[in-house]
């Protein structure tokens, strides 16, 4: 072999190698922005997960109480006067602090802060009277500072947190009264103003609400369509339209269906705004084309040797169709309907024309009452400019991915425990 | 009420299924049955049911109109506009339900009488001959029982009359898209030139906003421009591409050419992970992590660089349409028959020079497919755009300021309390119909190019 030839031939090899390395970077590429989304998002969520407290004394005294009766009932505690006694627990902190100061102390805690008092007297009836220990909800700086989230080294007028609350903060860190506790109220109480006090309560329920109607509407429409497509329709130019129209209608963008959901659910049958109902509505508008495509994938993937044997057997179209084909494509068809729900799940854009983007501060009971969803909820704290709403976010984002990977494990489980394979 | 009567319909269909099998039970005894007991069920079950419900959604559909033309035939010789009519009515259905705060005038007081008693007369109509239909319908299932007609093959036509309407379902979907698009669509080009909103560079709606009045028809004209937005969208969708098809293609290729079982096995779906993570994730990456390092970046290069630059949301988008084309391509390349590799093989190329050379080629027509699939689905992107990319419509090709896209406009106006019959509103649906006339043709070409190449390999 000539040099000549020699040098091309290493150089066909080097393009040979060189074209796979593009290849591996590519997918690695691919698979490092995965890395890095899922890292950024843990390493600034999982703090939500922790709540903090400050600890303090109350002193549940009768006369600041301004309760008179000797042996006072459950309606004198609940209708009894707290913002003394509240105010006295946060200004025990510090005695020292002149009367007009006091406000530095009181932002440490959360506004409720007069609220968690008196319920832990109600809770509590015979605390009256005597010094008790108290939790209250540390404020949403307090609380990022506590996890570290908050430089402590930038200017004083700068920061949220001045340093005489920096100093308070250190003794009672010291002192071992901030508590980190796991955050419970994260998931059971509503969205707040107040970052220290949000949760995803009413966003879970809207978003669970949503996807129970839009599964009602959309699975049983879908699946007599995908039957009546696979196995009845005649070949012809009808539907073949509607086949046409099916697949369209599957790559419609999402925030179309709002737009649809908004002119026609709104404003025509004139139901209830910014409801779980109409979002599921809505939802299942776009979802019922993916459940069509499953479907007709499972029954085709029944093998004809089913259906001639029926036959034979002398059950009708409908029979067989009915006892056989259908039972045995519901795997197949179950598994697309979970799969068409999660990508429903994390659907914003048409929620939001709907109007369930509205602040919510209760937790939503039936489908009729207004409510946001998880994504949506995403949507409505990133846009809050508080520190302490980027770790709800993520956190928020959390508990969407953990359903999201709940839901598609739950497809994969049915598609493999349940289908039968034929070969 | 109307919960009432449906629930009343229903399980009255339940208790007829049950009798008409008993009556089955009680023929057999005398003579041979046509058909299995339950299909005796099924038909009166379907009798009492099917026509009662058509009724009544029939009714439930047209009943409102008929009842506003009633109510409105005493506004006629005033000489109002449709919108003014339209505020009438809502205050005397409000006024009806006892809801309505502002002051009561005469002939609204009559009005909402007129209404409340139009209302009662309509259902107690409603009931009496739904309760009719119910007799008449029950009676006759009930004599071809007793006859001992054929009872399967009715039961099976109605049963795939069913299946053919839920199939209708899709189509209606559309329709229901198209005329909601349209009819607003349709208003707001009669204040707006279409040639304005098409060809205008200037897009302001927000400043047309005028409270309890008409906006100024010389406003109109230079804030409904839509070329900036259009701009936009194929400029981050642009962008997006860029990012996505190197990757999402060398990826394909590499899963389908390379990788071993073992690889592909695993790598295909964690890749398409990235497909599934819900769009305001990216979103809030886009605007929390990516846009402020592309900031970063750009001043320490000494170049102006905004917070929200197209730049960020359209590399996000990629990212998160890398899996469409990977997939998708490394479908179509594997679909390509082995004898085409084998050949080339044999004639002495590499393998990369048979994925260049010959594979590549092969498989086009499907990689173009996936890839107008993925750009329609980067124009129709709505949640990235809107947090990570501007809201104010510059036209620009820098990609380093922000620009705004059609989805993000149709968000901003939307958002919160809209009103319908402000302009402001049905430019929304203008464009909401540009948007889906866009990604309607692209669709349709992919899928027809998509389709045409399976047929060729299959």
């Amino acid at each position: 072999m000539n040099s000549f030839k020699k040098n091309l031939l290493k150089k066909r090899y080097n393009a040979e190698r060189r074209f796979q390395w593009y290849g591996k970077i590519a997918i690695g590429l691919a698979l490092s922005f995965l890395a890095v989304f899922m890292f950024q998002i843990f390493s600034k969520g999982y703090s939500a997960f922790q709540k903090t407290w400050i600890v303090t004394e109350v002193h549940y005294d009768k006369e600041l109480l301004l309760i008179d009766a000797e042996s006072p009932s459950k309606d004198d505690l609940e209708n009894a006067d707290y913002y003394d006694v509240a105010y006295k627990a946060m200004t025990s902190l510090d005695p020292g602090l002149p009367e007009e100061e006091d406000r530095q102390l009181i932002q440490m805690v959360s506004y409720k802060y007069e609220a968690e008092v008196k319920d832990l007297l109600l809770k509590n009836p015979d605390y009256l009277g005597k010094i008790v220990p108290i939790k209250l909800t540390a404020s949403d700086d307090v609380d990022q500072v506590h996890k570290g989230n908050y430089p402590r080294d930038i200017p004083e007028q700068n920061r949220r947190v001045n340093d005489y609350q920096l100093q308070i903060y250190d003794m009672l860190n010291e002192r071992g009264d901030i508590l980190s506790e796991f955050n419970i109220s994260f998931f059971t109480s509503p969205d707040s103003r107040e970052a220290e006090l949000a949760g995803i309560a009413s966003s879970f329920m809207g978003t669970v609400f949503s996807i129970l109607v839009c599964l009602a509407f959309s699975f049983p429409v879908a699946v007599l369509a995908a039957i009546y497509l696979e196995e009845f329709a005649p070949k012809n130019k009808f539907t073949d339209f509607i086949e046409v129209n099916i697949n369209n209608l599957a790559a419609v963008p999402s925030i179309v269906f709002g737009l649809l959901g908004l002119g026609v659910l709104l404003a025509v049958f004139n139901l209830p705004r910014s409801t779980p109902l109409v979002g599921g509505i809505t939802l299942s508008l776009m979802t019922l084309p993916t459940i069509i495509i499953a479907a007709r994938a499972s029954l085709k993937a029944v093998p004809p040797s089913i259906r001639e044997a029926a036959l034979a057997m002398g059950a009708s179209n409908m029979q067989t169709t009915m006892h056989h084909t259908v039972p045995l494509s519901m795997p197949g068809t179950l598994s697309g309907t979970i799969i068409g729900l999660a990508q429903a799940l994390g659907e914003t854009a048409p929620l939001i024309l709907i109007g369930m983007v509205a602040f919510v501060n209760t937790i939503p009971g039936t489908p009729v009452d207004p409510a946001a969803s998880l994504p949506v909820q995403i949507y409505i704290w990133s846009e809050s400019a508080e520190r302490g709403f980027v770790e709800k976010v993520s956190a928020c984002i959390m508990v969407l991915l953990a359903f999201l990977i709940l839901m598609n494990l739950a497809a994969q489980i049915v598609r493999h425990k349940f289908e039968k394979k034929w070969s | 009420m109307n919960l009432i009567l449906v629930t009343f319909i229903i399980l009255l269909a339940f208790t007829s299924y049950y009798f008409g099998r008993k009556k089955a039970l009680v023929i057999q005894s005398s003579q041979r049955l046509t058909a299995l007991p339950k299909f005796y069920g099924y038909y009166l079950a379907a009798w009492c049911a099917a026509p009662a419900l058509i009724i009544f959604a029939l009714w439930s559909v047209f009943e409102p109109s008929i009842v506003k033309t009633f109510i409105l035939q005493d506004y006629t010789d005033q000489n109002l506009t449709k919108n003014e009519l339209q505020l009438i009515y809502t205050k005397v259905k409000a006024l009806a339900a006892g809801t309505y705060t502002g002051n009561i005038t005469n002939f609204l007081d009559e009005s909402a009488n007129k209404y409340i008693q139009l209302k009662g007369i309509a259902n107690s109509a409603k009931v009496a001959i739904i309760l009719a239909i119910l007799i008449f319908s029950l009676s006759f299932a009930y004599r071809s029982v007793q006859k001992n007609d054929r009872m399967r093959e009715p039961v099976e036509i109605f049963l795939k009359w069913v299946l053919f309407v839920a199939s209708l379902g899709a189509v209606l979907v559309t329709i229901g898209i198209v005329f909601s698009l349209l009819f607003e669509a349709i208003r707001f080009f009669q204040a707006v030139k279409i040639f304005d909103f098409i060809f205008g560079t200037h897009w302001y709606p927000a400043k047309t906003f005028v409270r309890d009045g008409q906006p100024d028809p010389e406003l109109m004209k230079d804030a409904f421009g839509a070329v900036p937005l259009f701009a936009g969208t194929f400029f981050i969708a642009f962008i997006a591409m860029c990012v996505a098809i190197p990757i999402g293609l060398l990826s394909g290729i590499y899963l389908s050419e390379y990788a071993g079982r073992g690889v592909r096995k695993y790598a295909k779906p964690i890749i398409e992970i990235l497909a599934g993570i819900p769009t305001v994730v990216y979103g809030f990456f886009a605007a929390l992590t990516v846009g402020p390092f592309v900031k970063e970046i750009g001043n320490a290069m000494g170049l102006q660089v905004s917070a929200e630059s197209a730049l960020a949301a359209g590399a996000v988008m990629g990212v998160m349409i890398i899996p469409f084309i990977s997939s998708l391509s490394d479908d179509v390349m594997t679909a390509v028959p082995q004898n085409l590799r084998d050949g080339s093989y044999a004639m002495g190329a590499t393998k990369s020079e048979t994925v260049k050379k010959v594979i590549f080629p092969a498989a086009l027509p499907g990689i173009v497919g996936s890839i107008l699939l993925a750009v329609s689905r980067a124009i129709g992107e709505t949640m990235i755009v809107v947090m990570a990319s501007g809201l104010a419509a510059n036209l620009t090709m820098n990609p380093l300021e922000s620009t705004s896209t059609i989805t993000a406009q149709i968000v901003v106006i939307l958002i919160g309390d809209q009103q319908f019959g402000d302009p402001k509103t049905q430019s929304a649906f203008a464009l909401g119909i540009s948007l889906f006339i866009v990604t309607l043709f692209l669709n349709v070409i992919a899928l027809s190019v998509v389709k045409k190449y399976r047929e060729k390999y299959e």
